[in-house]
């Protein structure tokens, strides 16, 4: 593991600019090219065979395909909102094959990607962006813990978990860890400096993967760091690295390690994945407003997906059936997504008062009644 | 006289307070290019300069925090709070010192900080943007906590925290910043009614209505059906959650000798529980009835494809207004 702790900062005046090559003291692990070249790190040899190449491949493209139609979904008034991940398929992909069964994944909002390498039926992720629950899936069953909304609290829980693990004795060899998602904005919030000093000085076995995309809505990165973000670390006393957002080798590869790390008993990694976000920041916003298209045109050709086709095609990996039989399998997907989304029924009005509290509570018990016979003064009991 | 919706009417009270005083800052998240997600602070980046409108770092903690050592150098800062449920990483700031630096300074120190926040419901919105938190800044002394309800208002009410001396939480009612009213920009802001006086926006003599921010318009809806029923609901705004305006409450309650209080927010706990309690202690020999409350259930806010059940509506208004009537 490298630890970069020579702090450099960006002389005062020059905002760490969105898409200027990294400077010279900022090394960017890349395994495969823009281009789909393969390149070789020598902290980060990665032994893939083509049909794992191509199950990754798969992955991006039916993660991309679940948030198109989401995306449609959300036009069409079927989702009060989405949050898309355009652009950050690699990063969620490469980062959530990484994992082990055993290992706990804190997302934001946004990660979907994640949610798919999990196992999490994606249907599930649109109850939340459809208004029918608040997530609702068990994050125990998948080892993918809930969304969270509330900028940066994640990473205190998942560190938090990360010290049920050791005290559970899980820290070692076939030992779990836990990894946790937040973006470039979340790096300013308290809680999530928090969460790295906790981590750090109980040196506990978690991965915090910040994918910067460059935005927090309308706000670039200059308005939260004036330092690559990945060398935050050293200051809390742990490594931290950055890695080609938009490469799924290389960040399959830097996330392994870190998660075995963890795992070992090695401590936290800051794993910074410079990437791009793509879409606008949710649905409901609108880009242009505060952005230059050319950002976008630039950052489509690192795209991450295209990157891997180059790569399957040119070596031969994969042929067309191959691609179109991905492409068709996306489009299954996609139809089932939208089944299950036009299908969602809407909640009972009662079930407000469900799931607050442990067990009976006198309290919502009496409102629960009182509401029950209020719905039932209008139409009888078809109102429930 | 000039017709606004609420957001631009907020807008251009927000451009009149950094035209009036070059001591006013405004900042927050996304305020600056962007305008605010609800696009009150359009363009007043662009014509104030980014020193008076601050894209900040994303932490609440650090916009009131910062916000308060501008106060203590003579600024007064205008902070925005991206959605109500973004407020408590902040709360601290807020409850612990911008609330006590007066009394700690025993009067010496000012805190003329405005922390506006969009506030309830109504808009289909996810978790955390759609609560209504008013009770627990109410409860904090030290604050005053104002909501507006209308575009007229919203453009006074606005400038006048922002002259205010003391910290004022000022909610902003998200699902009628398209609502359109009347806004004259050449009025005097000191004839303008005081920021703690509560408004009766529509006179009777059955039963008092009360309410604030988005339940004004719900609420003089039930009025207006009421009437056609012939029962005649006095509905008063109480725009001043903290200070109280008891005197106007008071005075509408014993000429009616009937009280509903709705909002948004859960009833337990709630701005109503205390409203009804003084209205009691206050007013009991005049009441004819118990006073009720109309508002969210004992429950965290619900998925949206179920907040029209969580949020009180006509009928439900009209429910409780019938129940005084049943004692
Ligand atoms: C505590 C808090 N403040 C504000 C918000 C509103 N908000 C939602 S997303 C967002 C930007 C987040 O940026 P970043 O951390 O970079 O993640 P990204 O959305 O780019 O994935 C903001 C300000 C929030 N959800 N939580
Ligand atoms: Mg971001």
């Amino acid at each position: 593991m490298t630890v970069d702790a020579d702090g450099a900062v960006t002389a005062p005046g020059t905002p760490a600019g969105l898409d200027r090559p990294p400077g010279p003291r900022t090394e960017t692990i890349q395994l495969l090219t823009p281009e789909g070249e393969r390149v070789e790190h020598p902290d980060y040899p990665l032994e893939l065979t083509d049909d794992e190449i191509k199950d990754l491949y798969r992955d991006l493209v039916l993660v991309r395909r679940i948030d198109t139609e989401a995306i449609a979904l959300q036009r069409q008034g079927e989702l009060g909102i989405w949050a898309s991940l355009l652009g950050q398929e690699a990063a969620q992909v490469g980062s959530g094959r990484a994992l082990g069964p055993r290992d706990m994944a804190f997302p934001t909002y946004r990660e979907h990607g994640v949610a798919w390498c999990r196992g999490l039926d994606p249907t599930r992720l649109l109850e939340l962006f459809r208004g029918v629950s608040h997530g609702g899936w068990d994050p125990a069953a998948h080892k993918f813990h809930l969304y969270t909304i509330v900028i940066g609290s994640q990473t205190l829980h998942a560190t938090g978990y990360a010290m049920g693990i050791q005290r559970d004795g899980a820290v070692g060899e076939d030992g779990e860890a836990a990894i946790v998602y937040f973006g470039d904005g979340a790096t300013s919030q308290g809680d999530v400096n928090e969460a790295f000093i906790w981590a750090s000085v109980f040196n506990a076995p978690i991965v915090f993967f910040c994918q910067n995309n460059q935005w927090a809505i309308s706000e670039p990165l200059e308005r939260q760091s004036r330092i690559p973000l990945y060398k935050r670390a050293s200051g809390f006393g742990f490594p931290g690295l950055r890695v080609d957002g938009n490469d799924v080798l290389a960040c399959l590869a830097v996330t392994r390690k870190a998660m075995q790390a963890a795992r070992e008993g090695q401590g936290p990694t800051l794993i910074e994945a410079f990437t791009y976000r793509m879409g606008a920041h949710t649905t409901t916003d609108d880009p242009t407003r505060y952005r230059l298209a050319s950002e976008l045109q630039a950052w489509k050709l690192k795209d991450p997906i295209e990157r891997v086709k180059a790569y399957l095609v040119r070596t031969g990996a994969a042929d067309a059936a191959f691609l179109e039989g991905v492409d068709a399998e996306a489009d299954d997907l996609g139809g089932r997504v939208r089944q299950a989304c036009l299908e969602m029924p809407d909640p009972q009005p009662l079930a407000i008062f469900e799931n607050v509290y442990a067990g009976p509570n006198a309290l919502l018990d009496a409102e629960r009644e009182q509401y029950a016979a209020y719905l039932d003064s209008f139409t009888g009991e078809e109102a429930r | 006289m000039t017709v606004l919706t609420l957001s631009k009417a907020l807008n251009a009270g927000l451009r009149k307070a950094l035209e009036d005083d070059p001591r006013v800052l405004v900042m927050g998240e996304d305020v600056g290019k962007l305008g605010g997600v609800f696009r009150v602070t359009d363009g007043l980046q662009k014509d104030f300069g980014e020193d008076r409108v601050v894209d900040t770092p994303l932490a609440e903690s650090g916009i009131i925090g910062t916000a308060i050592g501008l106060a203590l150098r003579g600024y007064r800062p205008v902070c925005e709070i991206q959605f109500d449920g973004f407020v408590f990483p902040a709360f601290d700031q807020i409850v612990s010192q911008l609330a006590k630096m007066r009394l700690r300074s025993l009067g010496q120190v000012t805190m003329p900080v405005t922390i506006r926040i969009p506030c309830g419901g109504g808009i289909g919105a996810v978790e955390h943007h759609s609560e209504s938190p008013e009770a627990l800044f109410a409860h904090t002394a030290g604050l005053r906590v104002v909501a507006c309800a209308n575009s007229t208002d919203a453009y006074a009410m606005i400038q006048q925290s922002i002259r205010c001396d003391d910290p004022v939480i000022f909610f902003e009612p998200k699902r009628r910043y398209w609502d359109k009213a009347e806004v004259d920009p050449a009025a005097n802001l000191g004839a303008a009614l005081p920021l703690d006086r509560a408004r009766i926006v529509l006179d009777g003599t059955d039963v008092t209505l009360l309410c604030y921010g988005p339940m004004v318009r719900t609420c003089v809806e039930s009025a207006v059906a009421a009437r056609a029923e012939g029962r005649s609901v006095e509905v008063i705004d109480l725009r001043s959650l903290s200070p109280l305006d008891m005197e106007t409450i008071n005075g509408s309650v014993r000429r009616t000798g009937r009280c509903v209080v709705a909002h948004e927010a859960a009833v337990t706990g709630g701005l109503g529980a205390e409203i009804a309690a003084r209205i009691t202690e206050e007013c009991f020999y005049q009441l004819e009835s118990p006073v009720l409350r109309v508002g969210g259930f004992s429950t965290p806010y619900p998925p949206s494809r179920l907040e029209d059940h969580y949020l009180p509506d006509l009928d439900r208004v009209l429910d409780a207004v019938d129940r005084t009537f049943a004692v």
